[in-house]
């Protein structure tokens, strides 16, 4: 199943980018084994991943750890802390 | 009832103050949040989630109400490029007594910092750099249990 990924602060700007359709493997079932399939693609991506204790997630707009299912997963949201307010 | 608001213009605080009160309630309480010119900053830009801020600010609001018995609850929160002075975010709780006011108000901006998918960026001149989180926020988050 297509997953719409969208990408947010220093993670867009690594990644160049601030949204993408993807169609990861069917072994690819939860959002850190997500991030450890872009991740292999290099560049901006390795760099934007490189260290996940400061990545936070969301899956269908509800903020969620990394280790959380795909099942169902239409949009897949990666990003840091948030600093608002 | 509840009022979430993300808006790229000023926050219009007569307004806000004025739509924030309610019959048959006592008190009123507020907070603003303004930008701050540390160390040379000459502009803060917030980058927000659309969609998901609405709804984590909604989700909060809705617990507001219900835990403290709130008339109302409102949440304003600028994105897009401020400078120094400008207002980023407006919180207001009503409610009968003044305690669940205030402490409901306290309640929001610290559970908004850290629960609303908001993102800072500062620049200085021609420098611009991502906030970091803070561990304060989080501890001042976590004390609402």
């Amino acid at each position: 199943m297509p997953i719409d990924i969208l990408y947010f602060a220093w993670v867009r700007e690594a990644i160049g980018q601030g949204s993408e359709r993807v169609d990861p493997p069917a072994d690819v079932t939860t959002v850190a084994a997500l991030i450890d399939w872009l991740a292999v693609r290099g560049g901006g991506y390795a760099t934007a991943f490189e260290n996940r204790d400061r990545l936070r997630t969301a899956v269908d707009q509800v903020f969620v750890p990394l280790d959380t299912g795909l099942v169902g997963a239409r949009e897949v949201a990666i990003f840091p802390p948030v600093t608002g307010g | 009832m509840i009022r979430v608001v993300v808006q790229e213009a000023p926050i219009d605080l007569a307004a806000e103050f004025a739509g924030a009160e309610a019959d048959d309630a006592g008190a009123v309480a507020t907070f603003t949040g303004l930008v701050r010119g540390d160390d040379g900053v000459t502009e803060l830009a917030l980058e927000h989630y659309p969609g998901a801020t609405e709804r984590a600010l909604e989700v909060l609001c809705d617990e507001a109400v219900a835990r403290w018995t709130l008339a109302k609850a409102v949440i304003v929160h600028r994105v897009g490029p401020m400078v120094p002075g400008d207002r980023v975010v407006f919180v207001a709780t009503t409610a009968r007594h003044r305690a669940a006011a205030l402490e409901a108000c306290a309640f929001l901006i610290d559970r908004l910092k850290t629960g609303a998918p908001f993102w800072k960026r500062e620049r200085r001149g021609s420098e611009a750099r991502w906030v970091e989180a803070r561990e304060s926020d989080d501890a001042a988050a976590a004390r609402w249990g």
